[in-house]
């Protein structure tokens, strides 16, 4: 980036349709260049797609950053049997609520992503994995897809170039695991959505143990803009390694929380800015990066590049960018419990580290949390985060340790409170944004 | 099996249907539970009969995969499920007191129905709206930036027999029979019914167009 005094630009790409007029129908998304990508990515040869997003430096937006070109590459040479693209579409991350409104605003940028995507890989039926939990989404994907059919972007001998593809949206039904690449393959194959061992790896036995691909929403969406407008445009944007735009989310005790597409690298102060502020009277206490999974930050992080260098070197991960924003009214005892339990409700139960750890982290961090704890407790929340990171049987159980360790790293004092105190000092009607007296009875649970 | 007549010949015809999406018979079974759900308002034991003769699992393999899932239910579920995000952000910004007051309200607790059948209440973990917190979910439909006082107008709207109009969705809100059966990937003919987008998705389109950015020269 830039030195002091630069102003990053926000650069509304993938958003760029979603305040039109019926942004969703196939007549506006070709009204606004939709599909001239696809027209153009028919006519070239399919090794040079993938170079083309290969050189892009374009990296999975669904949290992990693995770059997407090379995913592509790793599947094997074709063997005449069939090979699949998977869209990632489960969104369940906490914080995370960007591929939602893309789904929901301009559905066909992702179908265009999946034609091209799924013509350069060689694959003839795509699925679209959306959790079940957004019926209006998923109206709004099925549509698209029956458009795209109607458009001749869909079926057989698309454009009339042999090529053949199918899409199937498939509806979750409620687990944030499914979100894990292997878990959601399970899930598709109709069973439980637990996590497989890898190797093998998606690529070489995915889906029905064929080679597969799995992409985020996000990243197969930006794939038409980098074969419409090229991989030197794509790469002007960014850092050295995070390149492209993408979409953060601002979420909590900001005046304007929402979307905002930007350069890769700009920083949560600049963002800040734009979104009008912490509210009113208040300043920042603590923040995540990436969604609930990637450890909390502070004021002291404002300057951190959102890329995903300069955010792990800092600490944390830049995750799905999903900047959840918390400040001073806020208990952070009383934050990182309520993830806590999530992790311990998702858990899948396969492996013993994540099931039973995150079972013991929700224990104490309810008992700290409610003044029923001891200082012992703080110590042992490290212990148990011990026996869970690193160990479990895929990231969800290291996910469940970030919010606790990274909490009590830098608010060690505050749960010290929570248990000289007996109880939790913050008053959680002042956190909410709208007026309530606190209420002192329990509430059906 | 028990479904009558037909109601077993029009899910066989529906099941073929899901089948002919899948490359692989098993991969329907999640829309096909979706689907005995839009029949029975739950996941019935007929309707796990059901999916196991038609994919000749034991119903002991389709329970396993049933009960993995929040979104099937285990007993006859309300007409209208009420879902109050309580995952963090939700919570901090008001989501504990909706839930609170809307529990108080209604008379029941997480996963329970009322008697009459009207309402389910849950607590949600997060459902991608964070922007628009607090969060609450209708039958699966968006009801952004709520208060006690929204999430208390939607039981009354319901008690009155008034339809209920989501903030991101469609018109009005179909029951949660009818959304298990949009779920099992049968179109209700609702997708061009709202709108494109809430402010808060266009926050950084609206900065943009103030501030004259054009966005990288294409």
């Amino acid at each position: 980036m830039e030195g002091a005094g630069h102003v990053t630009q926000l650069t509304p790409v993938l958003s760029a349709t979603w305040g039109l007029e019926h942004s969703w129908n196939f007549d506006t998304y070709r009204a606004h260049g939709g599909y001239e990508a696809a027209t153009k990515a028919l006519a070239m040869d399919q090794a040079d797609i993938i170079q083309a997003v290969k050189d892009s430096g374009l990296r999975g937006r669904g949290g992990a950053g693995f770059p997407t070109g090379m995913k592509w590459g790793f599947l094997p040479a074709d063997d005449g049997g069939p090979r699949y693209l998977v869209v990632n579409a489960d969104e369940s991350e906490p914080g995370a609520c960007k591929d939602m409104p893309t789904m929901m605003a301009a559905p066909h940028t992702l179908i265009e992503g999946v034609v091209i995507t799924s013509f350069a890989i060689g694959c003839d039926h795509a699925f679209i994995y959306v959790r079940g939990e957004v019926i209006h989404v998923y109206r709004r994907l099925m549509k698209a897809v029956a458009e795209a059919y109607d458009n001749g972007w869909l079926g057989t001998n698309i454009k009339g170039t042999g090529f053949n593809l199918d899409v199937t949206v498939h509806a979750g039904a409620g687990a944030y695991i499914c979100g894990e690449e292997t878990a959601l393959l399970d899930s598709l194959e109709g069973r439980r959505g637990q996590p497989r061992l890898k190797p093998p790896f998606p690529a070489v036995a995915g889906l029905y143990a064929r080679p597969t691909v799995v992409n985020n929403v996000e990243s197969i969406a930006s794939v038409p803009s980098i074969i419409n407008h090229g991989v030197d445009w794509f790469t002007s944007m960014g850092t050295d390694k995070s390149k492209g735009m993408g979409l953060f989310s601002l979420s909590g005790h900001v005046n304007r929380p929402g979307q905002y597409e930007a350069p890769l690298g700009i920083t949560p102060r600049e963002l800040l800015e734009m979104a009008g502020g912490i509210r009113d009277g208040h300043t920042l206490k603590f923040w995540t990066p990436g969604g609930s999974s990637t450890p909390i930050f502070t004021d002291d992080h404002l300057d951190v590049p959102l890329d995903y260098e300069s955010v792990g070197a800092a600490g944390s991960m830049l995750g799905t960018r999903s900047l959840q924003i918390f400040d001073d009214t806020t208990c952070v005892v009383r934050a990182v419990e309520r993830w806590t339990e999530f992790y311990k409700h998702e858990s899948c139960g396969k492996c013993t580290p994540c099931r039973e750890g995150t079972y013991w982290l929700d224990l104490i961090m309810r008992r700290l949390e409610t003044g029923r704890g001891t200082m012992a407790d703080i110590q042992q929340l490290l212990d148990t985060c011990d026996s869970i990171a690193g160990r479990a049987f895929c990231a969800l159980g290291d996910a469940a340790t970030a919010p606790v360790i990274s909490s009590v790293t830098l608010f060690r004092e505050e749960y010290e409170r929570h248990v000289t105190e007996g109880g939790c000092p913050f008053d959680p009607a002042a956190s909410a944004l709208f007026d309530y007296d606190s209420a002192p009875e329990e509430a059906h649970a | 099996m028990t479904y009558d007549e037909s109601t077993a010949k029009l899910l066989a015809k529906d099941a073929a249907e899901i089948f002919a999406r899948y490359p692989v018979r098993r991969s329907a079974l999640l829309p096909l539970l979706h689907l005995v759900q839009s029949v029975d308002g739950y996941v019935s034991p007929d309707g796990i009969q059901f999916c196991a003769e038609q994919l000749d699992l034991s119903s002991a393999e389709v329970s396993a995969v049933a009960t993995f899932y929040t979104q099937y239910k285990r007993r006859p579920n309300g007409e209208y499920q009420l879902g109050v995000c309580t995952n963090t952000l939700c919570a901090v910004m008001g989501g504990d007191e909706i839930w609170r007051q809307l529990s108080e309200r209604v008379g029941v607790g997480h996963d329970e129905t009322t008697a009459d059948g009207k309402i389910s209440l849950e607590r949600l973990e997060c459902n991608a709206g964070c922007d628009y917190a607090p969060v609450m979910m209708v039958n699966w439909e968006f009801f952004d930036n709520m208060t006690p006082e929204s999430a208390l107008q939607l039981v009354d709207d319901i008690l009155a027999g008034k339809d209920l109009v989501p903030t991101r969705g469609a018109d009005k809100v179909v029951s949660f029979k009818e959304a298990s059966r949009v779920l099992a990937g049968f179109d209700d003919g609702r997708a061009d019914e709202g709108v494109s987008a809430g402010r808060p998705s266009l926050a950084g389109l609206d900065k943009a167009k103030e501030q004259g950015w054009k966005g990288q020269d294409t």
